[in-house]
Parts: structure tokens; C-alpha cells; sequence
């Protein structure tokens, strides 16, 4: 059967330049066939081949005695004591979401799964990060809700708790969205499964659900931006089946169980080729495939479209020679397809026939390493730092500000979120949605692990090197209000056009600064995503590196979230405001929405102090010295007071607080200082509490009491607010139903 | 006491399920899969929840048919004790072991979280360790508990007393605004004539240890283990 014939113009369309066509041409020593350019199109498009981003991922700190697996395996482990591992990884699904957001979103929770237990760990928990255009514009209403919806009919159906995340909205996002996802699996330490395809004659086969035409370019249509014609792009998002997902994960724990399989990988981006390309190079051998047993659900498939075919809830597995009969058996069981579709061969190449004649011949290794890699021009970006305070009025009302944030989609309650996630299957759900960070015990061991997502945007525009240092900062910070040690951090870094030299300034600052963090903090980074190119008409989200952090807690008991827990217990700020005014409103949710100003300097950040204090927090949970921990972030202060009071653990509830400190109210109140957290002690614990923060060589004060009140009454620098925790309710837990249920 | 606990393609609570029967009640517990067309020797078989077949069609339509359904409804003519649990209540409900039927929430969306609901009847062996009218903490999630019958068939339901659990407020009230999914009567869950056979929306596997919240769902699991050793 004759494939096209290759064009200049075909070569464009696929999105390869005229220097890769070179090498393409380098590489085989001939012209490739239609099907070898689809190959390469996809493997060494942006979102597969990393070729913008590689040689400044490398700064990262990716080294630790507790990491297992650090970046370049399907997901990073790490060692949880006991013999048991924690296997995670983040991924986005940004550019589908946009296009067809319930399936975007479904089929990007799938792929995050089948790339945690593809390695042998069954998934505990799932979180989502989540960034909209303003909710004023009827599309990204639209958006939200088709978004929230596939992660629910997903998620839901797999069985796996959905568990914590992010709902931000910014102008940046008005032509992306962003929806990155990020799943956690418990592994013993000797059942951990790699994508190897070692054992030259091995067979290799295809599990899993039959091959259609859906998602054919989805890599390549990631690795482009928007200009318009969005409806066009439909059939290139995936759709997914959780339930014949739900069998796959089944079957796959089932035959991991045995040692009837010496790899397996997950058919995710690029479908088929990469997973049989990334498979040989690994293990420096070759795969040949025979796409005419490949398992289709279309009629008339042409091997381009098979080789690229991008259809959800498939496996591809090498199996130890003669065990082929038994995998397939434990497949149909579970009604899957189980079939053998090609074999390990020795002279390393990628080889791929249908009908008979052969489509693909590539050297595996040269499609991984000989892909491009690009250093591109950046300009390294200047901090912003435009805050003029004297342009800034002090509000008369500062009560209604409070309001006012508390009701802005950033800060406001999630619950309509939530509510949709089955976020208490599996019974392991210890500090459910709405708290810093999600505790998920782990039943085998008594421990528990904490697992929360952060970025600041707005702080990532004024400062991408600082800011990215602070969504460390903040995500380590949200492990440790749970009373957990964080451990290592995946990421999803979601930048504009690389080919922008500004923008590609902000990803190499960024990079840098999550390095710097990343070490300071002692929490590498074992696994990770980069999607560039979410731009629309040359317009750029703002330099959005989600970071996913896992912490451990070692005795699940020890646990903490952020509601007060009994009148009568001291409160306390542990940490400092900055700032000549008193504190910090330069990049705050505060000064963006009340005053329409984006503007920096954003807060400083002392890393070492900030070590200091996940210590701290850490050390005060395990002698159970406190009763509940919130940090500070967006809203500052008096949010972090009020959002305590409003998640407090029994009804009626307040709180009584000064704040010492002098300078401006409104710089007190709502200025976002990093490295504070608010700290409550029962009145039986404050001496102990008391010694052990007084040698931590942090800045610390008692601010107050938790009252019964059910009012917040916040005093500073001649401010005096009086707010009711129904009044304040109604801001905080109404503000995101009555934006989406019109 | 020995819980048996069916596993359907697509059942995910079963584990949730044998943990409470095993680790936390400390008695007995076996997965049923869903092809066995025998049971074991068992005190009480468990549907749990989750989305067998997917919800495929309408939920626990397909799980209906599966062979082992034929002997668990032998078994629960024969007196033996049965609970369907969320999309356990839907299978039970398909396979007519319960009148009545289950639509979409109003809402049109799942929701989970955590719900009260009153105990309207005691005397059955799942509830025997309740108050009646005591008000309890049991978490829901789903998306089609909005359950429905006829209006005679509620008539007799409630002449009979086999409306068992009801949604309700902080007070035991069963108002329009402590029903999460629109269903007839606030009802929860039912029970059959005989009374062993038991279907609820909400989830008490979920709310039997202390560490995850209510422990109200615990009281279910003991008031079954009370009556088989009375038996």
C-alpha cells in the first residue's frame, strides 16, 4: 500500500522545521516514509520531546535517600518506610480542556493514572490545579463546569478520591485554560514495574481497549498555540472510558502480582510509537511491531493512524517468553483485549509493519536522544516593582474588604467544587477538601501522606524567579500546617510560546527558582510535565509552575488542618510581616481586586526560616502541643483568621485577636507575607507550645483567643473589625455557587 | 459473623467494605466475584458501592444479571440478611429485591458529603443498635440517589414502616432543604416485607471509624453481627 508522498508542505504541517527535516534525513539516510514523519512529528513535538525546556530542567535538585525514582521513568517514588513507596507524578491536559473540557479534562485524569500504575502502584488519591479566564464570560462558566464534571465522571468511576487542589481565574487564561492533574499510588519497594523492553525475543503485547481514530496529533496539536479555528481541532481530543479503565488498573495490579512481565508502559501521548520508541531506547534494544494485530475498532486504519491513534485505557507490555497465554487469560477475565503484537528484537531499532511491508524503520535511540534540543534566546525578566503606596488608599471599611476577598473566586470556598469529587472512597480520607493539604492514611503502614497543589500566577508575572520560588515555599509550607515533613514535589510548568524571548526568560527564572527552593526546603523533584505554548493570537498565560507536593506524616493521629477546634484556645502568628508599611500588598489578591493594581515587589522569602518552620510544625503535631494550622496566602492575614473561624470544627466558634505592629491597616491585614502560619493551642499546651516556638529562632506572637462567640473581632494600628461568622459565610461559602449555578 | 462482600466489574467500595466487616467489626469477610453462581456459607452479603458496568444503561442494570445475583436472591428468600449499599441499593432495586427506582439528583450533578439522616425504624437487624429517631451522621456520594416510586407504593412503604433511613436537618427534621438529591419522602433507605433485605443510598463503611470523622455508620455493621448471634 503506497503511503503519501513527503512535501515541503506536509513537513510544515507536522510541525517540523526545516533543520529537524535535516536530521530526520541525517538519521535515516533517505527520505521517510508518511508514517516515519507522523513518528517523528509527535516524538519531537514540545509536549513529548521536551526540546525547549530540557537543558533548563536539568538544574533541577532531583537527589534524596528517600527517592526511588527520580525524572525519566512513566512517574517519580518515592521510599515511605516499611518497605512501601509513594509513586507520583502531575500532568496537564491543557489545550483538549480548552477544545472539549469534559473530555479534555476526563481523559487527562486517565493518562495521570495509568502513568502511576503503569509503575505498580495502585492509586490513592487524585488532585487538580485548575486556572479560567474571569467567571464573568459566560464560555469559561461553560468551561468550569464541563472541567469539574469529566475530573468527576472520571475520577468517581475509578474509584480514587479526588482529594485537594486549585479553582483560580485570571485574564491571563481567557484563550488557555490550564487543567493539570497530579495523582498519587501506594508500591512495595520489590513490586515496582518499569517501561523496559529488556529480553531480546521477548513477545511484546497490547492490553487494554481496541484503537480508534480519536486523539491522532493531540501531542502536536499541544505543542501549538490557539489562532481561532479551535472546532476544527475536536478530533484530535481523546474520549475516555473509565470504566474499561477501571478493568485495565484491576488487571494490571492483578498481573504485577505475578513475574510474568519484565516491563510495561502506558500508551498515553503519541499513543503506540512512543511507548514502543521509549520502551527500546531505555533498554538500548529494538521493538518490531505488526500493526495488522493491533486490536482496532474502526475499519480501514492506516498504520499512520494506528502508529499515532491516541485512544485511551491502553497498555503496552513486554512479557517474559512463554507466559503470553496466562497474561492474555487474566485480560479477558476482566473482558480486555490482550494481544500480541510484536517482539524485542537486538539491533535497536523501531520497526513497524502493516500488510505485510514495512512502514517504520528508525534507530530507537535516535528518536530519543538525537531529538532537538533547543536553547532559545530569553531575556531574563526584571522584577517588577511599581508599588507606590501613596497611590494607594486606605479603605474606611475594612470589614467589607474582608468580604469582598472572601467572596473573590481565588480565596472563596471550593465546595462546589468538591462536593462533585468522591473524595471519601476508599475510607482513607483524613482532612478532607478545604483544608492547606489533603491527608490520605496509608491502611499497610499507620502513616499517612499529605498532598496539596500551589502557584501564585499574578506573583509569577511580577517576579517569575521569586514567585516560583514561593509556590515551593507555599507547598511545602501547606504540607507542614498538616503536621507532615514534605518529602519531594512533582510540577506542571504551563508557559506561553517559547519561541517569545520573554517568555522563555520567565520558564529559565522560574526553573531556577523552583531549583533553589527545591534544595533549600529538601524536596526534590522526582517527576514532572512542561507545556508550552498556551498562547492565544500571541497572547500568554501568565508563567504558571504548578508544584505538586507529598509529604509523610508518620503516625496518621498526629494530623492537623486549619479550623479551629475549641473555644478558649490560644491563637497565634507564628512568622512575620514585612514590609516598610507592615506588611507586604505588592502582587496581593487585595491590591488586584479592591484597588485594580498588579504590581510588585511580592513578598520576600527567607527560605532558611521557612525550613524552620515546616520543622517546627512538624515537630509540634508529633508532641500534639497544637490543636489546628493555617498558613497565610492569599487575602493575608485576616483571611487566614477568618477562613480558621469558618472551618472550625464544631459550630460557633470566633475568634478574639490583636495584631501588634505598626504601619498601615490595611498592609497589616491583607499583606500576604510569606513564611507565617496561624497557630492554635489548647490553654493546657501553651507552655510546652510556648518553649518549643521560642526555640525556633523564628518571629512569633500570641494574637489572641478562639472565643464562642461566633464573631471575628481583629484589632490593628486603628483598625477595629467586627465581622459575624454568618455574614462572612455567606461571602465565603456562597460566592462560587451563585457565579456558576445561573 | 461472616460478611460476604460482591465484587462486580466496577465496584469500588468493596474494599472499603471488607475493611470495616474485618479490621474494625473484627469478624469475618469473603469477596463474592460476580460470576459465582453459588454463595459460601455467609451471615450477610454486602452490595457495595461504585459504578458497576460503568452505570452503563442505568445503574445496576447490568449488574442485575450477573449469575451471582440469582444466588443472592435465593439466599435472601431464604432469610438471609442482605444490605446494597449506594450502587448496592441500585442492583437490588433492578433486580426487584426493592420496589421503586432510582433517577438522577436534582441537581443533576454527584455529590459527596457529609449527611444526616434519622432513623425511622429499629426494629429491623440492620438498625436494632439505633434510637429510633436518633439522628446520624452517614456521608453520601452520587449522582443517581434520587430514588422514586409510586404513590402507592409509598403509601405502603410508609403504612409498613420500611421507609428505615430518611435525610433530614440537625433537629430530625425531613425538610425539602436537608434532601440533597430530591428523592420521594426524603428516603434513604428501605427495607423489603421481610425485613432483610436492606437498601441505602448513603455510605456507612464510610463512618465507622472515629480518625475519618462520624462514627454513626459502625452502629449498622454491629446491629447486623447482634442479630445473627441472636439468631
Amino acid at each position: 500500500m503506497a503511503e503519501l508522498a513527503i512535501t515541503p508542505e506536509l513537513v510544515d504541517e507536522h510541525g517540523i522545521t526545516q533543520s529537524e527535516y535535516d536530521r530526520i534525513l541525517a538519521i535515516l539516510g533517505r527520505t521517510p516514509t508518511f508514517s516515519e514523519l507522523g513518528v517523528f512529528s509527535v516524538m519531537w513535538s514540545e509536549h513529548c520531546s521536551y526540546k525547549s525546556s530540557r537543558s533548563h530542567l536539568a538544574k533541577f535538585p532531583t537527589e534524596a535517600p528517600w527517592v526511588i525514582q527520580g525524572p525519566g521513568e512513566n512517574a517519580g517514588i518515592i521510599d515511605i518506610g516499611d518497605g512501601l513507596a509513594c509513586c507520583f507524578k502531575m500532568e496537564s491536559h491543557n489545550h483538549p480542556s480548552f477544545i472539549e473540557p469534559y473530555q479534555g479534562a476526563a481523559t487527562g485524569v486517565g493518562g495521570i493514572l495509568r502513568d502511576v500504575f503503569t509503575m505498580g502502584a495502585r492509586p490513592v488519591a487524585n488532585l487538580d490545579s485548575l486556572r479560567f479566564g474571569p467567571l464573568t464570560d459566560p464560555l469559561h462558566r461553560h468551561l468550569v463546569r464541563g472541567v469539574v464534571a469529566g475530573i468527576a465522571g472520571y475520577g468517581n468511576c475509578m474509584g480514587i478520591p479526588t482529594v485537594a487542589g486549585e479553582l483560580w481565574c485570571g485574564p491571563s487564561y481567557q484563550g488557555n485554560i490550564l487543567v493539570n492533574v497530579m495523582t498519587a499510588g501506594i508500591v512495595r519497594h520489590d513490586r515496582i514495574f518499569k517501561g523496559e523492553a529488556a529480553g531480546v525475543g521477548n513477545p511484546v503485547m497490547y492490553v487494554g481497549a481496541k484503537t480508534g481514530r480519536d486523539g491522532i496529533h493531540g501531542a502536536t496539536m499541544a505543542s501549538e498555540e490557539f489562532t481561532g479555528d479551535e472546532n476544527q481541532k475536536r478530533p484530535t481530543v481523546q474520549v475516555g472510558d473509565p470504566f474499561t479503565e477501571k478493568r485495565l488498573l484491576e488487571a494490571c495490579l492483578e498481573l504485577m502480582k505475578t513475574d510474568w512481565i519484565v516491563g510495561i508502559q502506558d500508551m498515553g501521548a503519541a499513543g503506540l510509537t512512543s511507548s514502543g520508541c521509549e520502551m527500546a531506547s531505555r533498554s538500548g534494544t529494538g521493538v518490531e511491531l505488526d500493526l495488522d494485530r493491533v486490536p482496532q475498532r474502526e475499519t480501514g486504519m492506516t498504520a499512520y493512524e494506528m502508529l499515532l491513534s491516541e485512544s485511551q485505557e491502553r497498555m503496552v507490555l513486554v512479557a517474559r517468553k512463554g507466559f503470553e497465554d496466562q497474561i492474555r487469560d487474566l485480560f479477558h477475565r476482566w473482558d480486555l483485549e490482550a494481544v500480541v503484537v510484536g517482539k524485542v528484537v537486538a539491533d535497536g531499532m523501531f520497526r513497524v509493519r502493516h500488510h505485510g511491508e514495512v512502514v517504520v524503520e528508525i534507530p530507537a535511540d535516535a528518536i530519543a536522544e538525537e531529538a532537538p534540543k533547543y536553547d532559545r534566546p530569553f531575556e531574563v525578566p526584571v522584577p517588577d516593582a511599581r508599588l507606590d503606596l501613596t497611590a494607594v488608599p486606605v479603605p474606611k471599611d475594612l470589614g467589607a474588604v474582608l468580604l469582598t476577598l472572601l467572596a473573590s473566586p481565588n480565596i472563596c470556598h471550593k465546595g462546589w467544587v468538591h462536593r462533585q469529587y468522591d473524595h471519601m472512597v476508599r475510607t482513607d480520607t483524613v482532612v478532607l477538601p478545604g483544608s492547606d493539604a489533603a491527608v490520605v492514611r496509608v491502611k499497610e503502614n499507620g502513616k499517612a501522606l499529605a498532598l496539596t497543589t500551589d502557584c501564585n500566577p499574578r506573583w509569577c508575572r511580577l517576579d517569575p524567579r521569586l514567585g516560583a520560588m514561593h509556590a515551593v515555599a507555599e507547598a511545602a509550607r501547606n504540607v507542614a500546617c498538616s503536621g507532615a515533613r514534605p518529602l519531594a514535589i512533582t510540577d506542571c510548568l504551563n508557559f506561553g510560546n517559547p519561541e517569545n524571548p520573554r517568555m522563555m526568560g520567565q520558564f529559565v527564572a522560574a526553573v531556577e527558582g523552583m531549583a533553589a527552593a527545591c534544595a533549600a526546603l529538601e524536596t526534590p523533584v522526582v517527576s514532572g510535565n512542561v507545556s508550552l505554548y498556551n498562547e492565544t493570537h500571541g497572547k500568554g498565560v501568565d508563567p504558571t509552575p504548578t508544584v505538586g507536593m507529598v509529604g509523610l506524616l508518620e503516625r496518621v493521629e498526629d494530623h492537623l488542618s486549619q479550623g479551629f477546634r475549641q473555644a478558649g484556645d490560644g491563637i497565634y502568628l507564628v512568622g512575620e510581616d514585612r514590609g516598610d508599611a507592615g506588611g507586604e500588598i505588592g502582587g496581593s489578591e487585595y491590591l488586584s481586586l479592591v484597588h485594580g493594581q498588579e504590581v510588585g515587589p511580592i513578598p520576600v522569602l527567607d527560605l532558611a526560616a521557612e525550613h524552620r518552620l515546616h520543622r517546627l510544625l512538624e515537630r509540634a503535631a508529633a508532641e500534639r502541643l497544637i490543636a489546628s494550622a493555617h498558613d497565610c496566602s492569599d487575602g493575608g492575614l485576616a483571611v487566614a483568621l477568618a477562613e480558621a473561624v469558618l472551618t472550625a470544627n464544631v459550630a460557633g466558634l470566633g475568634a478574639q485577636v490583636v495584631l501588634a505592629g505598626e504601619g498601615r491597616a490595611d498592609c497589616l491585614l491583607f499583606g500576604e507575607s510569606a513564611t507565617r502560619v496561624v497557630v492554635s493551642v489548647a490553654q493546657e499546651q501553651a507552655v510546652g507550645w510556648e518553649a518549643m516556638v521560642g526555640a525556633a529562632d523564628l518571629s512569633w506572637q500570641r494574637l489572641g483567643e478562639v472565643t464562642g462567640d461566633g464573631r471575628l473581632h481583629l484589632r490593628t494600628a486603628g483598625a477595629d473589625l467586627d465581622l459575624s461568622v454568618k455574614e462572612m459565610s455567606a461571602a465565603w461559602f456562597g460566592a462560587l455557587a451563585a457565579l456558576l449555578d445561573r | 459473623m461472616h460478611f460476604g462482600v460482591v465484587v462486580f466489574p466496577g465496584s469500588n467500595c468493596d474494599h472499603d467494605c471488607y475493611h470495616v466487616a474485618r479490621h474494625v467489626l473484627g469478624g469475618e469477610a469473603s469477596y463474592l466475584w460476580h460470576k459465582e453462581t453459588d454463595l459460601p456459607a455467609l451471615d450477610c452479603v454486602i452490595i457495595p458501592g461504585g459504578f458497576s458496568y460503568g452505570d452503563y444503561l442505568r445503574a445496576g442494570a447490568i449488574a442485575r444479571v450477573s449469575p451471582i445475583m440469582w444466588a443472592i436472591a435465593r439466599f435472601a428468600a431464604a432469610g438471609g440478611l442482605v444490605i446494597g449499599i449506594c450502587n448496592g441499593f441500585q442492583v437490588l432495586l433492578e433486580a426487584g429485591l426493592l420496589p421503586g427506582a432510582m433517577r438522577r439528583n436534582d441537581s443533576l450533578r454527584f455529590v459527596c458529603q457529609p449527611q444526616r439522616l434519622r432513623v425511622d425504624n429499629v426494629d429491623t437487624p440492620f438498625t436494632g443498635g439505633y434510637r429510633k429517631g436518633q439522628v446520624v451522621d452517614i456521608p453520601i456520594a452520587h449522582a443517581e440517589g434520587n430514588y422514586y416510586a409510586d404513590p402507592d407504593t409509598i403509601a405502603e412503604l410508609e403504612a409498613d414502616h420500611r421507609i428505615v433511613f430518611r435525610y433530614c436537618d440537625g433537629d430530625g427534621r425531613a425538610s425539602d432543604a436537608a434532601n440533597p438529591n430530591g428523592s420521594v419522602a426524603n428516603i434513604a433507605g428501605i427495607c423489603n416485607r421481610e425485613g432483610n433485605v436492606l437498601g441505602m443510598m448513603p455510605h456507612p463503611e464510610r463512618a465507622a471509624e472515629a480518625l475519618l470523622g462520624s462514627t454513626d455508620g459502625l452502629a449498622l455493621f454491629e446491629s447486623i453481627a447482634g442479630a445473627v448471634a441472636g439468631r
